[in-house]
């Protein structure tokens, strides 16, 4: 028995469960199928099911991609602080780290990088257009408004409010993080201050 | 030099088509065998004589076979000691021709093979090359995390789907709209009536998480999409039987999704049935999901346990460093800095789940829930309209005020049939019932119910106990302008021929003059502007 594993494992590449728990998924993808051929709609399915993977892997995920990365170029980078000295590791994001090797010895007001307050609510709001589109841009109105009644028109409306708040909350959580970012360095600037003046409480 | 003859020799002589490597018969001795050389130096200009003005290429064929043959027959002629110095020097150019000629012959043979093992050793530019993707953020700890919320939440989607399939009683009589593969309906149960939410609940839980889980299944494909370009291509028959089955699970996922979420906004633009495509595409991914996790269990755990949850969720972005590299390749091999943590991205991918669901969930609450679905397609449109929702307009059905109008008469057929004017249905003992009423497309409301017992109709048609009832629209086309209702679902209390709604008459599009109401049962099967009720004896 083992001579055949290692058998099968040197013709298959790996263990003979593996080839089971595969074909066992075959066969059940196969019974699927044969009920949708059966159904007269295989042709529609097949095509359907592989621009599934193809739209996303070769489409969607690129545009998305060149998406954030232009959106990454097109930022403006915050100003690296004084940390573009030695000590800055390659891994320190833009602003990151970027005070923590300051030459000079002296902490500055360090900016929060902007981007991701921008590109998290573009996300959002881009997927919830990859969602809604239908309804957001009214292609499926005249079927919605048979089957429901309802006029698809307000959903663009609400869509784009919904990205206004969407900006809108992260815009305050930027301001936020400006302000604790201040606040910090405030209070680096002032431990600073009492270790030049002597020292004043290390030395209880 | 012993031995270099019959090295030599014997080399050409075997090989008449060498399979590689270099031949160099220069540094034979070649000895005698001047009459060899000779005749077959006349014999090589002899064929180029007579084929000379034809095309190069079959020149040099025939000059190299001839050359490999004189080779072959001076090598076994071969004798150091006898060769004049004339014989040596043609025997020499010869053989070198010869050789270099079957080099050629060689390299060309070579070639693919040669082509083929470079190209597996290097992969072509672009996605191919590891260091083309740079995020510092992918690895197996994201990888497995997002797996591991995957793992809970699809099995939920799975089987909430599967339970909507089987609320539709496929085992009655026309009631299934995906007929075939006995196999998979293993799991049919007589469809409840008690509690009358939960159809409602499962739909509303199918959508909702369904949406909520969009995010996380994005994330999870684009941590794992390095993988797609992994080189080579193929590194057994295991790694590309595994590879086919992914098509199963990634396909089937994107596959589901997109059908899913065009159908409940009534965007027909696939050229199938939904149902026969989502149900069986589901098939088609459950398969690709149990394999998926069965292979890679270990690697989820192993991934997990690889970092700290906790403490990623505490570090910022000055501190995000990349995963250790392990074999999976995840992981980059030459990671950029990062631009979020992993804390942040964690939250992206949240807050997408949570917007979503948030947007959506209020048309399966219902009540003032209703006007926060937003974007939900019986949400705050629903509850602006100042109507409760409705999945299928009497415009949409066909059916004129002439067919609901004083004409109307309610056929009931068992061991008698029986005519029934909306005055005489509303003359007979009334009831009512607060039902929840659920589309498959996730929305829901609870209302107040008020008609007959489809029980005491049956008594009028003189059947006590049926066992099944077809219950048909005025409705002529639509794939559910007819339904068999079960034997426990004729006689709940709370089954109604309903005739009024919250207190007052049905209005068209809620089904007037008269609709079915079913507690948990689908949408769908609540039939509206019923024709026709057939009942059928039991046994």
């Amino acid at each position: 028995v083992t001579a055949v594993i290692s058998w099968i494992r040197r013709w298959y590449g790996a263990h003979p469960l593996h080839l089971l728990a595969l074909l066992a998924a075959f066969a059940l993808a196969g019974y699927a199928v044969r009920a949708v051929v059966d159904a007269g709609q295989w042709r529609g399915f097949a095509i359907w099911f592989v621009a599934a993977v193809i739209g996303h892997d070769l489409l969607l995920f690129p545009l998305y991609s060149l998406a954030d990365l232009s959106l990454r170029r097109l930022l403006p980078r915050p100003p690296a602080g004084t940390g573009a000295g030695p000590g800055a590791g390659p891994h320190d994001g833009p602003g990151g780290r970027a005070g923590g090797a300051a030459p000079a010895g002296r902490p500055e007001l360090v900016t929060p990088p902007v981007i991701n307050y921008v590109r998290i609510p573009a996300a959002l709001s881009l997927l919830l257009l990859a969602v809604w589109f239908p309804l957001i841009l009214r292609l499926s109105s005249a079927a919605y408004f048979r089957a429901s009644g309802l006029s698809a028109a307000p959903y663009l409306w609400r869509w784009l409010a919904v990205t206004g708040v969407l900006f809108a909350a992260s815009a305050v959580c930027y301001a936020l993080s400006l302000r604790r970012a201040s606040a910090r360095a405030r209070k680096a600037r002032a431990a600073e201050a009492r270790t030049r003046s002597g020292r004043p409480h290390t030395e209880a | 030099m012993q031995g270099q003859p019959d090295r030599c020799g014997s080399r050409i002589g075997a090989a008449a088509w060498p399979r590689r490597g270099s031949y160099d018969i220069v540094t034979c001795w070649p000895g005698e065998g001047l009459a060899a050389v000779s005749r077959g130096f006349l014999a090589i200009v002899a064929e180029q004589k007579r084929h000379g003005p034809r095309g190069a290429r079959l020149r040099a064929r025939l000059r190299g076979r001839v050359a490999a043959q004189l080779a072959k027959q001076a090598g076994a002629q071969l004798d150091p000691r006898a060769g004049t110095q004339l014989a040596r020097r043609a025997g020499t150019q010869l053989a070198r021709r010869a050789a270099a000629l079957t080099n050629r012959a060689v390299a060309l043979a070579d070639r693919p093979a040669g082509l083929l093992r470079q190209a597996a050793s290097t992969p072509p530019p672009g996605p191919f090359r590891p260091k083309a993707w740079r995020s510092p953020l992918r690895g197996r700890w994201l990888t497995s995390l997002l797996g591991l919320v995957l793992l809970v939440g699809l099995p939920v989607l799975a089987v909430t789907g599967l339970l909507s399939y089987a609320a539709y009683d496929p085992r009655l009589p026309g009631n299934d709209q995906t007929p075939g593969a006995p196999l998979l309906k293993f799991y049919l149960f007589p469809w409840l009536t008690h509690p009358d939410w939960v159809y409602r609940l499962n739909q509303g839980v199918h959508i909702t998480l369904g949406l909520a889980l969009l995010p996380v299944v994005l994330a999870k494909l684009w941590s794992v999409l390095p993988r797609l370009f992994a080189w080579p291509p193929v590194q057994s028959v295991a790694h590309a039987l595994e590879r086919l089955s992914l098509v199963m699970i990634v396909g089937g996922v994107l596959f589901e999704f997109a059908t899913g979420i065009l159908d409940i906004q009534n965007y027909y633009i696939f050229p199938f049935s939904f149902y026969t495509a989502h149900l069986y595409g589901a098939w088609v991914f459950i398969g690709g999901l149990v394999t998926h996790v069965m292979l890679k269990f270990p690697q989820m755990r192993a991934g997990l346990r690889s970092r700290s949850l906790r403490r990623e969720l505490r570090t910022p972005l000055a501190g995000t460093r990349p995963e250790a590299p392990d074999p999976s390749g995840l992981r980059a091999a030459d990671p950029a800095p990062p631009t979020i943590s992993r804390r942040g991205l964690l939250a992206a991918v949240g807050g997408g789940s949570v917007t979503l669901a948030a947007l959506v969930a209020g048309q399966s609450i219902g009540g003032w829930a209703r006007r926060t679905a937003l974007l939900a397609p019986r949400g705050l449109s629903a509850a602006q309209s100042g109507e409760l929702p409705v999945n299928r307009t009497a415009a949409a059905a066909a059916v004129t005020a002439a067919d609901t109008g004083t004409s109307y008469r309610l056929v009931l057929a068992g061991a008698r049939t029986v005519r029934l004017t909306r005055e005489q249905l509303l003359a007979l003992p009334q009831h009512t019932a607060v039902l929840p009423i659920a589309c498959v497309e996730g929305w829901s409301f609870s209302a107040s119910w008020t008609g007959v017992r489809l029980s005491d109709l049956a008594r009028l048609a003189g059947i006590d106990h049926p066992r099944l009832a077809l219950v048909e629209s005025l409705e002529k086309n639509g794939p559910f302008r007819q339904v068999t209702l079960s034997a426990s679902q004729l006689s709940d209390p709370q089954s109604l021929l309903a005739l009024r709604l919250n207190g007052a008459d049905l209005s068209r599009d809620h089904g007037y003059p008269a609709r079915a109401i079913i507690p948990a049962a689908p949408g769908v099967h609540n039939t509206k502007w019923v024709g026709t009720i057939t009942f059928t004896e039991p046994g």
